[in-house]
């Protein structure tokens, strides 16, 4: 495809190598008895579950911006006008961001307060971007830029809405945090804490890699 | 000595305790693997069955009136598929990934049951969507496997209406399922492995499935891309592939769009597919030759590194497959290069395997018979393999019957042997009973020599010219009539070899209700899989502790040990490491 694609499976395969290259010296024929492996079982596995995801999320948002750019280089391609709004909703999923980071350290402190206004400013701030989102489609299809006008609009809508599908997917996360905040939180506070913060960790940290590919893909959009 | 790891902990949810909850909404591992095995299965005979139809067709053109020319290719497309996707990557993955992770690496159970129990659920779907396409008017799609537009979706096409629209609604259901099972998987190898069990101290086996499940879900999102935008196309008019063309003599709506690009996202995630079906393959090959010769495998170090090392260079290898779709020589010399050097690590597997069994003490028992058949056929497919990775060579036979019969061999054939191994191989511990050891061998007979005299002659025909993808070639003078003949022989064979697998299941339906008691280790394993407390492991495999793992899965025939065997679980013996280097040099 390009060289970018090829650049970023190396990449992948250099970082999988490093990680692997600590175990792959060893001997293990050689040694017998318990080998305690540094801790592996001390990070929580939803933790690893959630990266391994986005490893999935880059491969597909990186292939998305390989065909775009290759597809963008064909004679039929007319940019369109990206509508200004767009800056707007960045801006609320900046904040967005921000309000989960917020949340996650009011947890770690175990201030509950903080925790359930941040939580829910960055649920509200980020259902407030889904919707400038759709506000932003129907701005397009007013000014007459449809799905099949031009690969350049097909292009936006499905980058777009692949966006805000997965920004969809993680609110379902959001809400299942925000059900163990009021609900389990007040019938088990000492079990559920643990949880509490894990979940909301994990929001924030899908957050922010949604928030850099978004802006990533603002800034494809907006340069062609 | 309990030890508590994360897959071991109280709030484990699950507690199966009516019919329904324990065989059909499972989130046991083991079921979910045989419910992927026997899905899986099931469409694959029905692949098997489309297959003969469209044999008989070609070995008897005049003959046999059961296949039109549309249907011929709707056969052979959805065979294509049904084989390579939703048969070999749901086996080995969801089937023998679900089965042996947690087995092997002394977990209790995935580390996301609920995500598990789902991905086979949704796994269903995409089956029931794909088969859905044979109801639809105008049947399933006949655009060849790899579904290139323009061709896959413009008019005149079989399937173009409503087949393709099923087939990649189907694939992109499928690689939701997937999604799901392969995280699952990847965090059960990282996380959740017992006490002692090293990255390095993992069977063979699992860091096949590990580094192909990588693979998957690294690769498939390629597809995802390349199905989602080509349904556009389909559905709503894009033209994100379509270019401008005439059809019938009039215009088409499409315009501009660039058909190479899908061809490049499919191969992109097509190339890995294949391995993500062969590493599997390769990993319980180790394994059960390890097993049956009673001898460690040789290299184990290597080999690991050879499984990390193919699936790296797996991603650079795509464009192999376009050739003839034209290309700057450099990128075709490129890729040729990369294509030749995927063969090092590969050769080096292979020669591991032979000094695996060199001066071993080998019982051909069943499943050992099929992992030799499988060096067999993966020698032969990776040598022609080598032939068509070079661009001259390629370009001549690109379009014969040499390709099929190569890939038959190397990603039909092979992984299928391995396949039977496998299943032949765990069946007692899956069922607790033994098989019957006699039908097995026959089986084994059949299908290795029938296969052979399927795929070998289409060799020759391949080099004779004969063009692959005809309903039927006629009279033409550069196809003699020995061609003929050697067609309707591969179709007769084609259709003993089908006839000999009913033995296979005849052989599991009678072991399962009859067979002779296994015992929980009839083999003489060392892996974790073979010492659970119960035969067949009950849920959560361990009863009330974890296993604790001291040695490396390998410690076969150890001078100076009663047993020829130690199990991973025994503890380390001081007396006995002294030697152990100087063993193994020698053995």
């Amino acid at each position: 495809m390009n060289i970018s694609l090829l650049f970023a499976a190396l990449t992948v395969a250099i970082l999988v190598w490093c990680f692997l290259l600590q175990h792959l010296k060893t001997k293990p024929w050689l040694e017998q008895g318990i080998i305690e492996e540094g801790g592996t079982t001390k990070v929580p596995a939803p933790r690893v579950g959630l990266w391994v995801f986005l490893a999935v999320v880059t491969s597909l948002f990186g292939l998305f911006t390989t065909v775009y750019n290759m597809r963008s280089q064909f004679p039929d391609w007319r940019p369109l006008q990206d509508p200004s709004l767009l800056w707007f909703n960045t801006g609320l999923l900046v904040l967005g961001s921000i309000a989960l980071q917020l949340a996650r350290g009011a947890a770690r402190r175990e201030n509950l307060d903080s925790l359930r206004l941040s939580l829910t400013t960055g649920g509200a701030l980020t259902i407030a971007f889904l919707i400038g989102q759709l506000v932003a489609w129907q701005q397009l299809t007013d000014a007459g830029y449809f799905v099949t006008t031009n690969p350049a609009d097909a292009f936006f809508y499905i980058l777009t809405g692949l966006h805000g599908l997965h920004m969809l997917g993680g609110l379902w996360f959001w809400a299942r945090a925000c059900l163990s905040v009021w609900r389990k939180l007040e019938t088990s506070p000492v079990m559920e804490i643990t949880n509490v913060r894990l979940r909301v960790e994990l929001c924030s940290v899908y957050w922010h890699y949604l928030l850099l590919i978004w802006l990533i893909l603002f800034g494809l959009l907006l340069s062609t | 000595m309990a030890y508590v790891a994360i897959a071991d902990r109280d709030t484990h949810p699950h507690n199966p305790d009516t019919f329904i909850t324990k065989y059909i909404w499972s989130q046991d591992h083991k079921v979910i693997a045989i419910q992927y095995a026997i899905t899986a299965i099931f469409v694959g005979v029905i692949a098997l069955v489309l297959s003969l139809l469209f044999r008989l067709q070609l070995g008897f053109p005049d003959s046999f009136s059961l296949v039109a020319p549309n249907e011929y290719y709707q056969y052979v497309t959805m065979h294509g598929m049904i084989m390579v996707i939703y048969l070999l990557t749901a086996l080995f993955l969801g089937g023998f990934g679900n089965y042996l992770i947690p087995l092997m690496c002394g977990a209790r159970d995935m580390v996301f049951p609920y995500m598990n129990m789902l991905s086979f659920w949704v796994y269903l779907l995409s089956v029931i969507v794909l088969l859905a396409s044979f109801f639809v008017p105008g049947g399933p799609t006949g655009a060849g496997w790899t579904l290139y537009p323009p061709q896959s979706i413009s008019e005149g096409t079989p399937g173009a209406s409503a087949g393709i629209v099923l087939m990649l609604l189907s694939l992109i259901i499928f690689i939701a399922a997937f999604t799901m099972g392969g995280l699952n998987y990847v965090t059960t190898v990282l996380q959740a492995r017992t006490r002692g069990m090293t990255l390095m101290r993992m069977p063979l086996s699992v860091w096949g499935i590990f580094v192909a499940t990588i693979l998957g879900l690294l690769a498939f999102p390629a597809l995802l891309v390349a199905s989602v935008m080509l349904l556009l196309d389909r559905v709503i008019g894009t033209s994100f592939f379509m270019p401008e063309m005439l059809s019938m003599g009039a215009n088409i709506d499409y315009g501009g769009g660039s058909p190479i690009l899908f061809q490049h996202l499919f191969w992109f995630f097509g190339h890995p597919e294949v391995y993500i079906v062969a590493l599997p393959a390769f990993g319980i090959v180790s394994d059960i030759l390890s097993v049956h010769a009673r001898k460690s495998i040789f290299g184990y170090r290597m080999m690991v590194w050879a499984i990390v090392a193919i699936g790296a260079l797996s991603f650079v290898v795509w464009a192999h497959h376009m050739y003839v779709s034209g290309m700057n020589p450099y990128f075709g010399f490129f890729f040729a290069t990369t294509t030749l050097i995927i063969a090092v690590p590969t050769a080096l597997k292979v020669y591991n395997w032979i000094l695996t069994l060199w001066r071993g003490d080998i019982h051909l028992r069943v499943p050992m018979l099929f992992a030799i058949g499988f060096l067999f056929t993966f020698i032969h497919g990776g040598l022609t393999g080598l032939f068509l990775g070079n661009v001259t060579v390629d370009l001549p036979l690109s379009d014969t019957y040499f390709v099929v019969g190569h890939f038959h061999m190397v990603m039909g054939v092979s992984p299928v042997l391995v396949i039977f191994a496998a299943i032949y191989h765990w069946f007692p511990k899956i069922t607790g009973r033994m098989f019957h050891e006699g039908l097995g061998k026959l089986h084994f007979w059949l299908t290795l020599l029938g296969t052979y005299s399927i795929y070998l002659p289409m060799h020759y025909l391949g080099i004779l010219g004969l063009p692959r993808r005809y309903y039927a070639y006629g009279d033409t003078d550069f196809i003699p009539e020995s061609a003929h003949v050697m067609n309707a022989g591969i179709t007769v064979a084609a259709l003993l070899v089908a006839a000999a697998q009913s033995l296979f299941f005849i052989n599991m339906i009678w072991s399962l209700f009859k067979g002779k008691k296994a015992g929980h280790n009839p083999w003489g394993a060392t892996t974790l899989e073979w010492q659970t407390p119960d035969t067949p492991p009950k849920h959560g495999n361990w009863g009330h502790n974890l296993p604790e793992v001291h040695r490396w899965p390998y410690d076969y025939s150890v001078p100076g040990e009663k047993e020829d065997f130690i199990p991973q679980t025994e503890p380390a013996r001081m007396s006995a490491i002294p030697n152990r280097e100087h063993a193994h040099s020698t053995k």
